[in-house]
């Protein structure tokens, strides 16, 4: 897929400080030994099947099929894997690593927080130290995620530097890395970064799309028309797209618009105009930066989206065609996970539910013969204060104001 | 050229001083007077640092003089001006010293061809490794520039020559882990990883990282051939001001 420096095209690379060169070699050569033993995805999905509800159930959307009246809609159920989010099957792949490799401690950046509370999970399962770097302002947004990665043991510390979010809490995990590298191990959230986590990242999710296709296959007999993904950095996309290498089937990315591609307030990066390519936090991308190489500051309702980059070998796959990618607003978002929860009882994060905001924009004008599958990446309890507040639900106001008393 | 300036200082000094400003922290005029400061005060090499957003090799201090000077509102093309007055001004070789987007953005043709028409002599790019940097190192040899690059504790033996056949001008060493600004004890433990450089360059080697007062340039006297200062100046001038910067250069 890539070649020895992790190049998709012209996208990736290994843009690093000479301090990590060896680290990075290393964890090359274990990548590559625990990817050409076929006894090692059997011990990870043996793992995951026994700790985290694999193989999520690929639920038929049975009143948003009607009330589309287009495509079939099945949702790829993520959000039941443990910790409530895809990031479980990276983090828990990059455990196995660490276990190999001989490291006692693991740090990682996060935004949701989920990519966080995984890792902090991972960490005390397997007996290692964890320290978790989380922007200032994704600490406020995502409270309930921070408490529970501090229940876990972790130490969470949050980035006060630059725009205070996911890329902020990247540079400081890469700062402690090229200190600690001894025992320490990055377990880096998604499929971006230098050379092989892109790679590395995609291997593990692809649990998602090698499941997905099975199931569609059992239950239906075919193949989907279009599959979708929210797009962060990318990898839940690179996990379920990965099962789809097809023609005959269309991968739709969605990404964050925000308060709209034209306020500039928003984190598109394949499907804006405003960004350019670009080299910054180790890999050659698009990047939303001004004309000098300065990284802009980006806007998403979702945490997890609001990155200024995205994985090279997304980038590969827009420029070569491969894949198609659409945004959703704050807006569509919060009235997609409505209409979700109505329709179905299902909560899906706010990062997930710009996939299903892309999916329902289409579904009607498909056929009855199409198939189309949404992967929610993750559950949106998490998010309750956020969604709370764009709902404006007077009653949980009431309960917050009437809590905070409490603690008078 | 870098080499031979070295060199040829070195036959009148034991050690040469090579100091580090960011542009535009705390500000343009201040950069300025900072830069004077350091020629007075007999300073032999300054790397001038473009500032860049996402600076992932910089410590604390230097992060922040990077997001201040961004703020006020420094570009790279006040950074070339900035360039071209110093270098006019003052006799001594300067360095750029920033991250590889902004080389990237700016094609980096053009710009190694505009570090030559400012007088700049070479640039130390720390997140850009000589497998990535084949474009750039062409583009400085063939406008007689001098890439910079790094060794590390970690650096192999065999590294070590693939990096410095790549170099030319000087050689930066790491003297620890880390990023900028943290303490390192220069101690003889330090020896056998100098020797190693030594053995694998024939470039001469300037040890930077932590290095800080009197007594850590004693230590490095006839193991390196330049000192490199980098944060503890912008300390310096961010506590005592930019008066307080020629007395402890002289005082080293
Ligand atoms: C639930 C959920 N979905 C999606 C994402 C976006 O990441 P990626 O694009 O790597 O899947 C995140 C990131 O934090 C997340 O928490």
């Amino acid at each position: 897929m890539s070649n020895d420096r992790g190049y998709y095209g012209e996208f990736g690379g290994a843009f690093i400080p000479e301090i990590l060169v060896a680290t990075f070699d290393e964890l090359i050569r274990q990548f590559r030994k625990v990817k050409d033993d076929p006894s090692f995805w059997q011990t990870y999905s043996d793992l995951m099947s026994n700790y985290s509800c694999r193989p999520t159930p690929l639920t038929f959307a049975e009143n948003l099929t009607r009330h589309f009246g287009g495509a079939k809609i099945y949702i790829k159920r993520e959000d039941l894997n443990h910790t409530g989010a895809h990031k479980a099957n990276n983090v828990m792949g990059q455990g196995l690593l660490v276990q190999r490799m001989g490291k006692t401690r693991v740090i990682a950046e996060t935004g949701a927080g989920q990519h966080g509370v995984a890792t902090a999970t991972m960490a005390a399962k397997f007996g290692f130290e964890c320290t978790i770097y989380m922007g200032e302002v994704d600490v406020k947004r995502q409270r309930p995620n921070v408490f529970w990665m501090e229940q876990m043991g972790a130490t969470v510390i949050p980035v006060t530097d630059g725009t205070r979010i996911l890329k902020d809490a990247i540079n400081e995990a890469f700062r402690d890395w090229v200190t600690n590298m001894d025992n320490t191990h990055y377990v880096l959230g998604t499929a971006c970064g230098p050379h092989p986590f892109p790679e590395m990242v995609s291997f593990f999710q692809s649990i998602i799309g090698k499941e997905a296709r099975q199931q569609i296959l059992e239950l239906e007999g075919k193949l989907p028309t279009r599959v979708f993904a929210c797009v962060g950095g990318g990898s839940n996309a690179m996990g379920l797209f990965s099962g789809f290498p097809d023609n005959s089937v269309e991968c739709v990315g969605v990404e964050a618009a925000g308060y709209g591609l034209h306020t500039g307030q928003h984190a598109s990066r394949l499907c804006s105009p405003d960004a350019t390519v670009g080299v910054a936090q180790g890999y050659k991308t698009y990047f939303l930066q001004n004309d000098d190489g300065q990284m802009k500051e980006t806007h998403s309702i979702a945490a997890g989206l609001d990155y200024i980059g995205v994985s090279p070998i997304l980038s590969r796959m827009h420029q070569k065609g491969e894949a198609r990618f659409e945004s959703a607003t704050d807006k569509e978002v919060i009235d997609a996970v409505k209409l979700t929860m109505k329709k179905e009882g299902i909560i899906p994060a706010l990062e997930s539910a710009h996939a299903f905001a892309g999916a329902f924009r289409e579904a009607a004008e498909l056929s009855s013969d199409d198939i189309i599958i949404i992967n929610q990446s993750g559950r949106g309890d998490k998010d309750i204060f956020t969604i709370a507040d764009a709902f404006g639900d007077p009653k949980w106001r009431e309960f917050i104001k009437e809590k905070a008393l409490d603690y008078k | 050229m870098l080499k031979k300036y070295i060199q040829k200082s070195l036959k009148t000094k034991e050690i040469l001083l090579m100091t580090h400003i960011v542009v535009g922290y705390p500000s343009l005029d201040a950069s300025m007077k900072i830069v004077e400061e350091m020629v007075k005060a007999g300073v032999d090499l300054i790397e001038l640092q473009i500032p860049f957003s996402e600076p992932m090799a910089d410590g604390p201090v230097i992060l922040k003089a990077n997001q201040k000077s961004l703020e006020l509102g420094t570009t790279v093309k006040g950074c070339f001006e900035f360039a071209q007055n110093v270098s006019s001004r003052f006799d001594i070789p300067f360095l750029f010293m920033t991250y590889y987007n902004i080389l990237y953005k700016y094609g980096v043709q053009s710009f190694v061809e505009d570090m030559v028409k400012v007088g700049i002599k070479g640039a130390i790019i720390p997140d850009l490794p000589p497998e990535e940097g084949l474009e750039y190192e062409e583009a400085m040899k063939s406008n007689n520039l001098c890439p910079i690059y790094i060794f590390s504790p970690t650096t192999t033996d065999e590294r070590m020559r693939y990096i410095s056949s790549c170099g030319k001008g000087f050689i930066y060493c790491m003297a620890r882990k880390g990023v900028t600004g943290k303490t390192t004890q220069f101690s003889n433990e330090l020896d056998e990883y100098f020797e190693k450089c030594r053995k694998n360059t024939s470039l001469p080697l300037a040890v930077g990282f932590g290095v800080k007062e009197k007594a850590d340039i004693d230590y490095l006297k006839g193991k390196a051939d330049i000192a490199v200062i980098g944060s503890q100046t912008i300390r310096l001038v961010d506590e005592k001001g930019i008066e307080a910067v020629g007395d402890f250069i002289k005082g080293l």
